[in-house]
């Protein structure tokens, strides 16, 4: 599989911060902005003073040293944790004070670095209990099965058809998600996460236990679903061929800190982020 | 799409199966052909086979382990029958049963929202083990207050009906009670309820609002369980609040776990077999608790071993549909291979 080499993306400084943002984006405004963002489990400041702006349609990259803060990020992002300190926005809006499921309803859906999925469901009803918001018919029309029902039922199963053969999954759809490959048990949480039509989609190592040709077809399928659903991609991942590909901006941490933002190539050369993973030269 | 249209028709499979026993007991029963000791089996049977599925929503679909079943029967019981026994004179049993049975329902429903909006923060064997306690403040409440008939019990003799009088009321409870927990299980909500079973988290971050959703579980579970103890309520001329404690709950629970967790079929046919046995083997009456454990214990292992798992698979009304179904359309066999 040849991966298509893709016109690379020029960032440019956006004036309400430093923050840089591919230049397609940067005349509106943000999707998500974090300022100062912190927490502290008791006297470890897990993350500090996290800055970031990512674009409508960026794709950006977390990286960073193992144990660096990177899930802890989107365990704030989405309210698993409370941040102790700092601001989150959301296309324009504080998400203080929402729980999980209320930041999932205003637009962050995520996947998980250990994948959870719900195993004793089908893989089209783990796509469709996604869509419960969207499905529109209350409990009493349920057990009734007025015509709502059967209405609802038969968009939820178009959609999540429409949704598995995103990623040539049709052939699962009755199956239970336990029983499913691990490759095909991440896409089906990647297509999980998008059938709560998210503007924000955090993926938590994507690629992790994906061989090369694997993860050549995922970084293919995380563009087009930027490109289909026009979304806005946050990414951990420490495959860096997969991150120095697919993402146009990235932010390097390393114990709760960003040291380091840019585009692929600002950060490969930055000494800041060779000296977190590969620890500093010793002196002669 | 195959798969879910069996799915859906082995659901109506068991509900008319349910049925097609109830009206062959009917006619037996009103026919006259059936012993004293088998007709008066028959409401405690309807109780249980509603109590039992009623908790499978709990802790088959929800997941969560519930031991104040129980307690919340006990509640829909005494308030039911309360009302039932003011209203005797004015309405015909017709009215005032399903009325009384409704009423009950809807306040053991309210005690189930206000024991499991505090105790529903809880999870696994801290929960377990506040709907216990909960279950037994309630036996505990209703023992000492006056209006229930303290520790002597409530007199309902003037609102005591028998088998004959009663089993269409129950015949129309136990029907309603699987149609909504198996509609119940396939709907929108049903696949949410599942989902937090499976994985919480998960749940909360595609959007499912969990507490909402537990306490929805809880209530409807408790409903149940009221309706259903107004029934029971109505076949004995005295009923004491101390016999609804935490070893009827534990009972209910043996059930839910040997019918299997999650299957409405399973929770009908242990409920049967083991308000049946007791009541046929009373000279062993000694031994029923050893027997329950031994019993139990088979279960457990023979359902946790995947051949035994794939055999009663196999046996499913489900499968046994779509086997029919294939047999019918041979050509259809050829196309799914």
């Amino acid at each position: 599989m040849s991966v298509k080499t893709h016109q690379k993306t020029k960032l440019v400084p956006v004036n309400r911060s430093v923050a840089l943002l591919p230049e397609r984006d940067a005349h509106v405004s943000p999707i998500l902005e974090c300022i100062d963002l912190g927490v502290t489990f008791g006297g470890l400041k897990a993350v500090d003073n996290f800055d970031i702006t990512i674009g409508r349609t960026e794709i950006a990259g977390l990286i960073g040293p193992n144990g660096a803060g990177k899930t802890t990020i989107f365990n704030l992002l989405t309210k698993v944790y409370q941040p102790t300190h700092g601001t989150i926005l959301l296309d324009g809006k504080d998400i203080h004070g929402m729980t999980t499921t209320q930041v999932n309803r205003a637009g962050i859906a995520r996947t998980f670095q250990n994948i959870r999925l719900f195993t004793d469901l089908t893989v089209e009803e783990n796509i469709t209990v996604a869509m419960n918001n969207q499905i529109k018919y209350n409990m009493a029309e349920g057990i009734f099965r007025l015509p709502s029902f059967w209405k609802g039922e038969r968009i939820a199963h178009e959609r999540a058809m429409e949704l598995l053969s995103f990623f040539h999954m049709e052939q699962f759809a009755d199956a239970k998600a336990g029983s499913l490959p691990y490759g095909a048990q991440r896409r089906l949480e990647i297509l999980r996460a998008l059938a709560t039509n998210p503007c924000l989609l955090l993926l938590d190592e994507p690629a992790a236990g994906m061989n090369p040709s694997e993860t050549a077809e995922l970084m293919e399928n995380i563009r087009t679903i930027r490109d289909t659903f026009k979304i806005a991609v946050l990414l951990i991942e420490h495959d860096m061929s997969l991150v120095m590909n697919i993402c146009e901006g990235i932010a390097v941490l390393s114990f709760g800190r960003i040291i380091a933002k840019g585009s692929p190539e600002d950060i490969q050369s930055d000494p800041k982020v060779i000296e977190a993973y590969l620890g500093r030269k010793k002196e002669a | 799409m195959k798969q879910k249209k069996s799915k859906f028709s082995g659901d109506l499979l068991t509900f008319l199966l349910v049925a097609a026993v109830y009206a062959v007991v009917a006619y037996l029963l009103y026919g006259g052909s059936l012993t004293r000791q088998f007709s008066n089996m028959l409401i405690p049977i309807s109780v249980y086979i509603v109590l039992a599925v009623s908790l499978n929503l709990v802790v088959g679909l929800l997941g969560e382990l519930s031991l104040g079943h129980a307690g919340f029967m006990s509640v829909g019981l005494f308030s039911g029958c309360l009302l039932s026994i003011a209203l005797v004179d004015i309405l015909p049993t017709p009215v005032r049963l399903p009325l009384s049975m409704l009423a009950g329902g809807l306040v053991a429903a309210l005690f189930g929202l206000a024991v499991g909006l505090p105790a529903l923060r809880l999870k696994g064997d801290y929960l377990a083990i506040v709907t216990l306690a909960c279950g037994e403040i309630i036996k505990n409440i209703i023992t000492n207050l006056k209006f229930t008939g303290g520790a002597l019990g409530l007199n309902t003799n003037p609102i005591y009906s028998n088998a004959k009088k009663l089993l269409p009321y129950a015949i129309v409870l136990v029907l309603l009670t699987v149609l909504v927990m198996m509609n119940l299980k396939r709907s929108k909500q049903g696949r949410a309820i599942m989902a937090i079973r499976d994985n919480r988290i998960a749940a909360e971050s595609v959007g499912i609002d969990v507490t909402r959703y537990k306490l929805t579980v809880f209530t409807i579970a408790a409903f149940f369980a009221g309706a259903a103890g107004t029934l029971y309520g109505h076949f004995f001329a005295n009923v004491k609040a101390a016999s609804f404690d935490y070893n009827m709950s534990i009972e209910i629970l043996v059930i839910v776990v040997l019918g299997g967790m999650g299957s409405i079929p399973g929770s009908i046919i242990a409920a049967i077999v083991l308000t049946a046995l007791p009541e046929a083997m009373r000279e062993f009456a000694d031994y029923r608790m050893l027997l329950y454990a031994i019993v139990l214990i088979i279960v457990m292992l023979a359902t946790n071993n995947p051949t035994m798992k794939d055999f009663l698979r196999r046996i499913s009304p489900a499968a046994l549909l779509r086997r029919a179904a294939k047999k019918k359309t041979p050509s259809l066999q050829k196309e799914e291979a």
